[in-house]
């Protein structure tokens, strides 16, 4: 029976949220509020020498100031991976600034409005130190760089690349850079803290509600269960919303010292400081080939930030060894301190900057041997194993992928002299890239109700960030149980419910939907096994096997005309309902990764430590057209094509999919967070500098997939479709505008300056 | 955003006697500038004096002049047909400035006042010499891609932000005005101020002096204009605004102003001056574009405006002059 599953169906909280009932963090009310305005550093390294707080102390409707005078004292909690914080640095408890907005305090006042003006009156008085801000003013300055910390064994070998470089015909030796970039969701950074007794409420906007959950109890000595974190919708993440970070536990003390509930919603130019960024990336990716486009030797070096007191590693070459079948790959890691904040997880983090560089310089390799660019990757192709780890692909259609694209595109009119494709007097440019991205598995929970009325409730404390959870699991609920997916509520995000993994890293539907659908098909056998048992049903006597569930009904796949509903079965037992409880593990993980997850700590397993090479595989295609007087470039066709095994809902698959390349197209021609190069403060802190991709940047956007389903990665044979299409998208427009115009931009973004 | 007192009157002498009544007060009409402002401590009034409810709403045409209302929304301006036949520039112009949205809010007057778009000056995190004169100027040394090449002093190199107000200079307009000492009618170039030593004083206007009207003198040159902006949907980098009058061949007569690249909405007499009387052909374009910037002063993030403004002369003057 396949009724609902595959099936487009439309968001199922679409309505709450086109009508505005939708609530957000932000949106709770609760009795008795308060409200936090949260204030920062304006300088960039140094101390706090007196934060004057006499003006605003006096000022009406103010409850109370607290700064690293009077804070209480809190303890320390791991960063991620191996906790739940976003920054080991944990607010308020001394003088040291370490980077510009870092959080100085927080004005607890009767209104918003009040707090607000209070804060802006108080008078901070620094010892300020010269600060290195950016990962080029580091690099520019002489500062070495480390190595990555030891838990990551993101570096590779494979090979002998210096043997491989000497028997190459030609090499490309290139230096790519990225910017810094935010996540800017559309609904920032929100917390409302409620204590009852000992008791702690958080209404947070957060990815990641059981590490949140983690990071708070133990920053605040409490044990978990005295803190409960609730968080129906989050208004988009985009992994700014992943850890524990510093407002949230303003929230949570300032409630505690004003003895009432606090609301703290951060401002938009708190966001550029107080949720983590991309971090910056400068990388060498060394190629060597023979004349034929065989890879012989590839080298990438990628060197990203962190901030001076936390060691945040942002991988940009883990996609470099499995990506292609050369036998000599080297990758290597390092790690900047800056006097910044600290990086965080962005939307295929390290991928999403390695694929540039990577993808770029295959473009650049094309071009030298004169060899078709899509071409050129074929003739590389790894069909059979991960070149890296040797082990068998789970799934691989990145071949399907590439001549799928290509004949949507047209790919084969490309004419791949640069400058010799013009429409009206603009440049025309092609270009493509590979985009490939882990699929990462987690441990997870899920509870089924189904109700005597005939209607069931799914649980798992999961994630709603826009990404189609309440609708996917509607959809995987209802289709186990044979129930319309009207029939089935889904709830999440409370940790009062099922446990799940972080929504981070494009895991939730392959980790939590099986999970939902193991609670689903439980609680339809226990409800099956009771009408088999009762000589009253019609289905009395047969077994399981024999049975089909759909519209409602339980009945014999060879003559549906005999059986009953779940009501009349629940109705007959006088039960209210029938539950079961269901907890799945991902094919490799073990105990040890459940029981981390449950308490709110990551684990996870992707291709390195699982016996198949789990991937998504994709290829993008791009047209620029670019504007011959201003130089201006925009995107008038991209074509992206997607194996992410099987898609279950293609409507919100779809959307997903789109985002990432509009957010690409974003960090590749628009987003950049800059830096006073002198006072080591953000320069661009509101979206009015900081752009966003709008209307007219992202026409002709279209999404395929090849929706084959994996049948190593989970019951569901559905892979990952977060992060994916993100990856590559900057490579492939950077590509197209060499095309245009024969300018090879190795540095983001493609501002129209690089090109005039 | 600190505590206010809101006013309203109906009388545009009310309006500027409450205006009057706080040193910190301001006017207010749609609110797209000022609220924002307010909202981040840039501006800190103690009385807003709202001016929605002025008689100052109509666009009146003669056959010598459109006098245009201060009061009167962006969007309004865009959709009127004699202002499209006859300024189609200005049509343009606002027609690429910011969104739907803040141009149906917006009053022809707020958008002449609003503030530049220097984000030292918006944030109030940074010194800066308009917002607090004397305190130094961090884009000088810092992040200018933005920033002016024209007009600039060593106290402030921010850039007008007003599409529009580049068109007016373009089109001669004149600006009503009515305040504490009567009635003043100005050229719209005098409106604004160069930064020079006082950037904080942005305008000739006295406090509590209200635009009331904008005036716009018909004339033949002005039909044949085009604006033209880099980038069309956000805040200029670089904009030109040009007309052309050809006779015989020659330029008989030549209006360019240029907005993103200048501290004030910037007629460029230099290139009107190596246009006037020239022979209408490409080389007179470039050696126009050359007179433009002749006195630019570039800084490290905003070189590129030197040639991107002059490429945009050369190619506006060539459409307007229909020169292939």
């Amino acid at each position: 029976m396949n009724t609902v599953l595959g099936k487009p169906l439309s968001r199922v909280e679409g309505r709450l949220k086109v009508t505005g009932t939708a609530n957000y963090s932000a949106d709770v009310s609760v009795s008795d509020l308060a409200y936090g305005a949260i204030f920062g550093s304006t300088i960039a390294k140094g101390r706090v020498i007196e934060i004057d707080t006499q003006a605003a102390d006096n000022m009406p409707g103010v409850l109370s100031i607290i700064t690293h005078r009077n804070a209480p004292k809190l303890n320390q909690v791991n960063m991620f991976p191996l906790g739940p914080a976003g920054e080991t640095l944990v607010p308020l408890q001394d003088d040291t600034i370490y980077y510009a907005g870092q959080h100085l305090g927080i004005v607890i006042a009767e209104t918003l409005e009040q707090a607000t003006d209070a804060a802006s009156r108080l008078k901070i008085i620094y010892a300020e130190e010269p600060a290195t801000a950016t990962l080029q003013q580091a690099i520019a300055r002489g500062q070495k760089p480390e190595a990555f910390p030891g838990v990551h064994h993101f570096n590779a070998t494979r090979g002998n690349f210096e043997q491989g470089l000497a028997a190459a015909n030609v090499r490309i030796d290139a230096i790519y850079s990225t910017q810094m970039i935010h996540h800017h969701p559309l609904e920032l950074s929100a917390t409302t803290a409620v204590w009852e007794g000992d008791q702690l409420t958080l209404y947070d906007a957060t990815q990641w509600i059981y590490g949140d959950r983690n990071a708070v109890a133990t920053i605040l000595g409490l044990p978990q269960e005295k803190v409960r974190i609730i968080s129906r919708f989050v208004g988009g993440g985009f992994g700014c919303k992943c850890f524990t970070w510093s407002h949230v536990i303003l929230a949570a003390i300032a409630a505690r010292q004003v003895g009432r509930a606090v609301k703290v919603v951060l401002t938009r130019e708190q966001m550029f400081t107080s949720v983590g960024y991309r971090t910056p990336s400068s990388q060498q990716v060394i190629l060597g080939a023979t004349c034929d486009g065989t890879l012989t030797a590839i080298s990438h070096t990628g060197i990203v930030q962190s901030s001076s007191f936390a060691k945040y590693p942002t991988p940009v070459g883990l996609l470099t060894p499995m990506l292609y079948a050369c036998p000599n790959v080297v990758v290597n890691h390092q790690l900047m301190h800056v006097d910044a904040g600290t990086p965080t997880q962005m939307r295929a983090p390290g991928e999403a900057l390695g694929m540039f560089a990577l993808e770029s310089a295959m473009d650049e390799l094309a071009y030298t041997l004169k060899i078709d660019p899509l071409e050129l990757r074929l003739r590389n192709y790894a069909q059979d194993n991960d070149p890296q780890s040797g082990r068998p692909w789970s799934s691989k259609f990145l071949k399907e992928c590439y001549l799928q694209g290509a004949v949507r595109f047209g790919w084969e009119r490309r004419n791949p002299e640069t400058g010799s494709m013009q429409d009206d007097g603009f440049l025309l440019g092609w270009g493509m890239a590979t985009a490939a991205y882990p699929v990462y598995l987690s441990p997870a929970a899920a509870r089924v109700k189904v109700f005597a009325d005939g209607h069931a409730i799914a649980q798992s404390g999961s994630h709603e960030i826009g990404n189609g959870t309440y609708t996917v699991m509607t959809q995987i609920a209802a289709e186990a149980l044979g129930l319309p997916p009207e029939q089935v509520q889904f709830e999440l995000g409370d940790t009062t419910l099922p446990n799940t993994p972080i929504t981070g890293a494009s895991r939730t539907v392959g980790s939590v939907g099986p999970a939902v659908q193991a609670a689903a098909e439980s609680v339809r056998s226990k409800i099956i096994q009771m009408a088999i048992a009762d000589s009253a049903s019609p289905l009395y006597g047969r077994a399981e096997m024999q049975i089909t569930p759909a519209e409602g009904r339980l009945f014999l796949t060879q003559n549906p005309t005999q059986g009953e509903t779940y009501s009349e079965i629940l109705r007959r037992h006088r039960l209210e309902f029938v539950e079961a409880y269901e907890e799945t593990l991902p094919r490799d993980a073990d105990e040890t990764d459940r029981n981390k997850v449950f308490s709110g700590i990551n684990a996870l397993r992707g291709p390195v430590d699982s016996k198949y090479a789990m991937y998504n595989f994709g290829a993008h295609f791009a047209e620029v057209r670019i504007n011959p007087v201003s130089r201006e470039v925009s995107v008038t066709r991209f074509i992206g094509v997607f194996d992410c095994g099987r898609i279950l809902n293609p409507k919100t698959a779809g959307s997903q999919v789109l985002g990432g390349i509009v957010m690409g197209i974003g960090m590749t021609l628009l987003e950049e967070t800059t830096t006073d190069p002198t006072l080591g403060r953000i320069a661009t802190p509101n979206l009015a500098d900081y752009h966003v991709p709008a209307h007219p940047h992202i026409s002709g956007i279209e999404t395929v997939f090849i929706n084959k389903p994996d049948s190593y990665v989970n019951s569901l044979g559905s892979k990952s479709v977060g992060e994916i299409s993100i990856v590559g998208v900057s490579a492939a427009i950077a590509n197209a505008v060499y095309h245009a115009t024969g300018k090879r931009v190795q540095d983001l973004p493609i501002k129209l300056e690089k090109l005039l | 955003m600190n505590p206010f007192t809101y006013m309203r009157t109906t009388e545009i002498e009310g309006a500027v006697a409450a205006a009057l009544s706080d040193r910190t007060s301001s006017f207010i009409a749609g609110g797209t500038g000022v609220v924002d402002l307010m909202h981040d401590q840039v501006e800190m009034h103690q009385v807003l004096v709202d001016i929605n409810f002025l008689p100052l709403s109509a666009i009146e045409v003669s056959p010598e002049a459109i006098t245009i209302g201060a009061l009167v929304r962006n969007s309004d301006v865009i959709q009127h047909p004699a202002i499209r036949e006859h300024f189609p520039m200005l049509t343009e112009a606002l027609s690429h400035s910011a969104t739907p949205q803040i141009r149906n809010m917006s009053s022809v007057s707020g958008n002449l006042l609003q503030r530049t778009r220097c984000s030292y000056f918006r944030d109030v995190g940074f010194a800066c010499n308009k917002r607090i004169p004397g305190s130094g100027c961090p884009a000088m040394e810092g992040y200018n891609r933005a920033h002016a090449i024209l007009g600039t002093s060593s106290a402030c190199i921010a850039t007008h932000p007003s599409d529009m107000a580049v068109a007016l200079v373009a089109l001669d307009a004149v600006v009503h005005t009515q305040g504490p000492n009567g009635d003043r009618r100005m050229p719209i170039t005098d409106l604004h101020r160069l930064p020079g030593d006082t950037p904080e004083q942005e305008t000739v206007l006295d406090h509590g002096e209200l635009i009331a009207a904008i005036e716009l003198p018909v004339s033949r040159l002005v039909a044949r204009s085009r604006y033209l902006k880099v980038p069309t949907d956000n805040f200029s980098l670089a904009s030109v605004a040009t007309a052309l009058e050809v006779e015989d061949n020659r330029i008989r007569d030549v209006r360019i102003a240029l907005g993103g690249v200048a501290t004030k909405p910037w007629r460029s007499h230099e290139a009107e001056a190596a246009l006037r009387g020239a022979a209408l052909n490409e080389s007179t374009f470039i050696a126009a574009a050359e007179a433009a910037v002749q006195d630019a002063v570039p800084r490290q993030y905003n070189s590129f405006k030197v040639d991107l403004i002059q490429r945009m002369i050369i190619f506006a003057l060539k459409t307007v002059g229909d020169v292939a």
